[in-house]
């Protein structure tokens, strides 16, 4: 779609896009520019020397089993973060759709959590869990389950999987709540003339009409757990124990930042690039199509 | 509803019920201990009923932080949140909307080129090119200052993308007139397409300003010193290793604190808030 109307200028647009276009090149292309050029290189120990290596640190990237363990665990990661994230919250989308009382109260009581910040969600799940203080230990100690994540990976990766789940139920929620409202009231109750319970209604017209809210919230969700877990995961595990919660955004920070091995953190940050630029195209490529009947 | 079907209802509110209840339990509970003492909380199992020093935890949160952590008071940490939370949100909608005007209402070389390199940003958050913007920031001597924690977060695909779906549905009549009357562009731009993009702009500004508030990995680069820290930030280094060092009454209510404005945004503001958050993304 384009202007018919439009006005002519030989300076103004460019004025107009130029502080959005200056900082899109200043903190954005030069930096992935020079992710790129550093992959391709090593730094000595002190920083003085640097010595163009070619593919090598991609290489080691992939021969190294920390880093395809980091692999492993973002998979797992995401999966049930997303999985859990879409099935908890179209529950509750879908009864919050149907009740008439009190419709605003449980809405407004389950999207607040859209303003907690990750790591705050973190630190809140990480105080309730806290080995030795946290009152659902307490609990989970009272029914004789050794509780302790800081030592144990499995219940690490359980913590964060709750944090991160519970921080992300109210934009999902929300989406569902969007998408439930915008199915016409018709089809439902046509096929409930024609004989169709609640559950039977559910999956054979409501759910597929859902489809193309629930691939955008499969790769919304993908994304999220990917990238913006980062403060989850920093402010109840700093991917430990023993790397078991390392997922391969911390990996990146910590290689980069506290470890301070510039060429291989460049080359993790180069294959992660490239995973959100698979997710984005494959996000656009359905959502152009739709998923749908 | 299409039937009357009473236990269905009844469930309906029981799952609800329960959503909320574990939904908001942590958020109790952080409440809780944010108004007990240090030593209520080591008690094992903690009380579950609000104690009377609510407002011993937050002055002193506020005032003076932690002893044992991070000891910058939060009131500062709060006033930093604030000032990158708005700085990120009105910068994010200026340059964006400015942009989004000249891509749509003027034809020149280059257009679809600076279009689709605004777009492009969407595929590469500030998590995988830490280390190399983190420089670009250094060089320009930004770290530690206001600067540093804003501008690199302001550029916006999405706001562009937004403002430039929206300026597609304004009547060509509007633009038409506009010019039989005399009007430059700028003019039409100030009276004409802000005016009405004030309800996108009400959407966006609350969409971005809890995006700016809960920012964590940037400014955990960016901020060396007590006093640049953002209060996400300072609930991270009030937490020492091992329970019983870290005073949990403190960083609870500091957690309380770092929760409050962007929950009430979202409350008071639900409506934009709403709008907002479907529209963007879609």
């Amino acid at each position: 779609m384009e202007k018919r109307v439009v006005f002519r200028s030989a300076w103004l647009p460019y004025a107009l896009v130029a502080p959005q276009i200056v900082i899109t090149v200043l903190f954005f292309f030069w930096p992935a520019v020079q992710a790129i050029w550093y992959s391709f290189q090593v730094q000595d120990a002190f920083g003085l020397k640097t010595e163009f290596v070619g593919l090598r640190n991609f290489s080691e990237l992939f021969h190294d089993s920390h880093y395809l363990d980091s692999f492993r665990i973002t998979a797992f990661f995401s999966s049930i973060v997303a999985a859990a994230g879409i099935a908890i919250s179209l529950l509750l989308a879908t009864f919050a759709d149907r009740v008439v009382r009190g419709a605003l109260a449980y809405k407004t009581l389950l999207i607040w959590p859209y303003a907690v910040a990750p790591a705050i969600a973190g630190a809140l799940w990480a105080f309730l869990f806290a080995p030795s203080v946290g009152i659902l230990s307490y609990f989970l100690r009272k029914t004789g389950y050794h509780w302790d994540w800081v030592l144990n990976g499995d219940q690490a990766m359980f913590l964060v999987i709750v944090a991160a789940v519970w921080k992300q139920i109210s934009y999902n929620f929300l989406f569902f709540l969007a998408g439930l409202q915008s199915i016409p009231k018709s089809l439902i109750e046509a096929a409930a003339i024609d004989g169709a319970g609640p559950a039977r209604r559910f999956w054979t017209i409501v759910f597929p009409l859902l489809s193309p809210t629930t691939f955008f919230l499969l790769v919304v969700n993908i994304v999220y757990a990917f990238f913006d877990t980062f403060g989850v995961i920093d402010s109840i595990t700093q991917g430990g124990p023993a790397g078991a919660t390392q997922i391969l955004v911390y990996k990146v920070y910590y290689d980069g930042v506290k470890a301070a091995d510039l060429g291989g953190s460049s080359a993790q940050s180069v294959v992660l690039m490239a995973i959100v630029i698979a997710l984005t195209v494959v996000q656009f490529r359905f959502v152009e199509r739709k998923v749908n009947y | 509803m299409v039937e009357n079907r009473p236990w269905l209802t009844f469930l309906a509110h029981a799952v609800l019920i329960t959503g909320v209840a574990i939904v908001a339990f942590p958020l109790y509970v952080t409440f809780v201990a944010s108004t007990l003492t240090a030593e209520q909380i080591l008690t094992v199992p903690m009380p579950l009923l609000p104690g009377s020093h609510l407002m011993e935890n937050y002055a002193q949160a506020l005032s003076s932080g932690s002893t044992m952590g991070a000891s910058a008071p939060v009131g500062r940490m709060m006033l930093n949140s604030l000032v990158m939370a708005l700085a990120i949100a009105i910068g994010k909608i200026a340059i964006s909307v400015i942009a989004s005007f000249a891509i749509v209402y003027f034809r020149f070389p280059l257009r679809n080129f600076f279009f689709w390199m605004i777009f492009v940003t969407l595929m590469l958050p500030v998590e995988v090119r830490i280390i190399p913007t983190y420089q670009v920031v250094s060089d320009f001597g930004m770290v530690n200052s206001y600067m540093g924690l804003t501008i690199p977060l302001i550029a916006s695909a999405t706001a562009t993308f937004l403002f430039r779906q929206f300026f597609l549905t304004i009547p060509e009549e509007l633009a038409e007139a506009s010019r039989i009357d005399g009007a430059g562009p700028m003019r039409f731009f100030f009276d004409v397409v802000l005016p009405l993009s004030k309800t996108t702009i009400a959407a966006l500004f609350v969409i971005q300003f809890i995006y700016g508030w809960n920012q964590y990995l940037w400014p955990l680069l960016i901020t060396t010193q007590e006093n640049m820290y953002t209060t996400v930030i300072g609930i991270k280094r009030m937490i020492m290793t091992g329970d019983a060092a870290t005073e949990w009454n403190l960083v609870m209510a500091t957690a309380m604190l770092a929760m409050l404005p962007p929950a009430l945004v979202v409350v008071l503001m639900q409506k934009w808030f709403v709008k907002g958050l479907v529209e963007t993304e879609k």
